[in-house]
């Protein structure tokens, strides 16, 4: 089982879970990206996650494919959601499970470090005072696109 | 000549007032050139020095060529997770 996704609704980890769940595996690993009510010191109230859906998919695509060659294989996957998000709520959902734990937790973290440098989401933080801001990664990559060959 | 649509996303579509742009586009343009060209528009002082473009739909370098029909996208510094 892989499978990718950008969503405009709720993520469920047990869904995740149940997806990658199988009587082959030895170990289940799952990473959730939750909104957080500080950043920096400032009180936040929510976060807007917008796209370039069709890029992002692509691209989600690609991070699995090389998780999958990197970690043996593993059951895996990844769904991040867009939209208006309350503190508390998921903004990414990665599972993957495998025969031993090694790989499956070595493919989540290599997932969620390669979604926070590459993937075209942007977040727009909304704070208590109502004001908002667009914020970057501190991992945002102005080598992005230092994953693909030089072109010739 | 041609024009391609420049696409905007989140802080970039605010700079430039809209989700797209339509640049110029000469044969053998390579995407340094559109930028060249996007940078001379005045809402374009506020762009990075080297902010990053997609080309269909993956990340492209300054040497990447740009033809018409390409679908190029500005992609401001991400915040994806």
């Amino acid at each position: 089982m892989i499978r990718s996704a950008i969503v405009d609704r709720p993520i469920s980890a047990a869904a995740l879970i149940a997806e990658v769940s199988a009587t082959g595996s030895g170990a289940i690993s799952l990473f959730l990206g939750t909104v957080r009510d500080t950043n920096e010191g400032r009180p936040v109230s929510g976060l807007d996650y917008s796209a370039y859906i069709a890029m992002a998919e692509a691209e989600l695509a690609r991070i699995l494919g090389e998780a999958s060659e990197r970690f043996d294989a593993p059951s895996l996957v990844v769904e991040h959601r867009v939209g208006s998000l309350a503190l508390g709520e998921v903004s990414v959902g990665i599972a993957a499970s495998h025969a031993h734990r090694s790989p499956a937790l070595g493919a989540v973290g290599y997932m969620i470090e390669e979604i926070k440098k590459r993937l075209p989401i942007w977040k727009m933080e909304r704070y208590s005072d109502g004001t908002q801001e667009w914020v970057e990664n501190a991992q945002a990559r102005a080598d992005a696109g230092v994953t693909l060959p030089p072109s010739q | 000549m041609s024009v391609v649509t420049v696409r905007l996303f989140a802080s970039y579509a605010e700079l430039f007032g809209g989700p797209t742009l339509d640049i110029p586009l000469e044969n053998g343009d390579t995407v340094g050139d559109l930028l060249e060209k996007v940078r001379t528009l005045p809402a374009a002082s506020q762009l990075p020095r080297d902010p990053l473009v997609a080309v269909n739909r993956t990340f492209a370098t300054a040497d990447s060529p740009v033809t018409p029909g390409d679908e190029v996208a500005l992609i401001p510094p991400v915040a994806g997770g």
